[in-house]
């Protein structure tokens, strides 16, 4: 199991509450969570990564264990804390604004 | 239905409109460009619902605004999409940000049109399930050359001929006015008579920043817009322009409408110039012309006349179908005004939404 934090705006659209959980086989990335994630809730396609590019939008984060994990390739495995659920994976609003 | 900067809120009232109840936010925290009923279905609602952090949602309504369940959000340019004109005149790949204006067929509750920012119309024919675009209004030849106004390369206006499915007008800025005679396969620019300072050749074929057009249905080959600065009209669906600014304060605005029942009598709201976006002298005044242009009467009656520093911006303002005509406009400022005599006299609704982006008026049997 995959725990995943989703902001607000996100959850709202999700229509979940609290964490969502994911049941994923294989290596642990980025993507395999953003794919499951999108595959339970169809509504992010498109609100957390490109629909065709896939690439992150811009003012999106990906955070784990302290860490900004946004730059690194969506293939790299994640740590292990988030792999046994002992850490969440948290998708991010940045601040953005003054 | 009023699209604010931070949610949708519903307005709705009996036929004497005095009274109003008000619903939302819907969506809250989120831009909602517009919101657009279907004519053959009045329960059938479509929003443009965007931020800048999650890009873009369609939210569709079968309850008239009720409830509300998300539907495809995925447009993707046909083909190789290629490039535009950026600000300094280099090119730039055409990328879409946002939905400007849902246009639903006047016949089909499925059928919906979308006008898209980097400029582009979409089509869905499954009730926003899926989206395609007709390409052949970016590939018609002049694309490669458009450039974006200072809002962004938005195609915001989008009209369908109720006399002629095949014909459609829609508008962009700071492109112009562009028409369809066959359903959108083809298209070409209807730009003639327009007069543009700021271009190097004034009367180019394209590069006028057109802010918005309106058509009254009984008579689909007159056109009234509200050009960045100048009100113009065709009689002619759009083959030629002449000014009808006549005696309006400024000619500078974004808002254009046309009474319910009376063809020509047509509605502004003067703002004072592009550089300062609100109304001269803090009066908020909507203009009215009886004679299709060139003759105006400033309406003032409820209005603030003093300290009034809002815009009206171009989406912002909306007709009912009831006698006599209601019109309603919103603000920046977050009112909504609402008129219960076609301009007579005016009342707030609201003072204190959000940024309003949007205002449509919905007539309920």
């Amino acid at each position: 199991m995959i725990r995943v934090v989703l902001p607000a705006h996100l959850r709202t659209l999700a229509r979940v509450n609290g964490e969502v959980t994911l049941d994923i086989e294989g290596p642990i990335t980025q993507r395999s969570i953003l794919d499951a994630l999108e595959a339970s809730y169809p509504t992010l396609r498109g609100a957390i990564r490109d629909h065709v590019t896939q690439r992150r939008r811009p003012f999106v984060r990906f955070f784990a264990c302290g860490q900004d994990l946004s730059h690194d390739s969506p293939d790299e495995p994640l740590p292990d804390a988030v792999a046994t659920a002992a850490e969440p994976f948290l998708v991010v609003g940045a601040i953005a604004g003054g | 239905m009023v699209g604010t900067h931070k949610g949708a809120f519903i307005l709705t009232s009996d036929a004497k409109r005095e009274r109003w109840n008000i619903t939302g936010p819907h969506f809250a925290g989120w831009e909602i460009y517009h919101i657009k009923g279907s004519p053959a279905d009045p329960n059938r609602l479509y929003a443009s619902q965007s931020n800048g952090w999650f890009g873009q949602q369609v939210q569709r309504s079968n309850d008239g605004g009720v409830t509300w369940e998300p539907v495809g959000n995925q447009f993707v340019y046909d083909g190789v999409p290629g490039t535009h004109q950026w600000y300094d005149g280099t090119p730039h790949p055409w990328e879409f940000k946002r939905v400007w204006h849902f246009e639903p067929s006047l016949t089909d509750p499925d059928t919906v049109y979308a006008g898209v920012e980097d400029a582009a119309l979409f089509r869905s024919t499954d009730g926003g399930g899926t989206w395609q675009e007709l390409a052949g209004l970016r590939g018609h030849g002049t694309g490669a050359s458009w450039q974006p106004g200072a809002g962004g390369l938005c195609l915001h206006t989008i009209i369908l001929d109720p006399s002629d499915s095949q014909r459609m007008f829609i508008a962009i800025s700071a492109a112009g006015a562009f028409r369809t005679d066959d359903a959108g396969k083809t298209w070409r620019p209807i730009n003639r008579g327009l007069k543009s300072e700021f271009l190097p050749d004034a009367n180019a074929e394209v590069g006028h920043c057109v802010h918005r057009i309106a058509m009254h249905r009984s008579r689909p080959g007159v056109l009234f817009m509200q050009k960045h600065w100048d009100v113009m009209r065709s009689d002619d669906a759009g083959e030629s322009w002449q000014e009808v600014s006549g005696n309006l304060p400024t000619d500078f605005g974004f808002a254009i409408d046309v009474h319910a029942h009376e063809p020509e009598t047509i509605y502004v709201v003067p703002i004072k110039s592009d550089s300062e976006h609100f109304p001269l002298d803090g009066k908020l005044r909507v203009y009215r012309s009886r004679t299709g242009g060139n003759e105006w009467e400033p309406l003032t009656k409820g209005l603030p006349q003093s300290d009034c520093y809002v815009n009206v911006l171009r989406n912002a303002m909306a007709v009912d179908s009831l006698d006599s005509c209601g019109v309603y406009f919103g603000t920046t400022g977050g009112q909504v005004y609402a008129s219960a005599d076609a301009g007579d006299s005016w009342m707030p609704i609201v003072h204190d939404l959000p940024a309003v982006l949007s205002v449509e008026a919905q007539t309920l049997p």
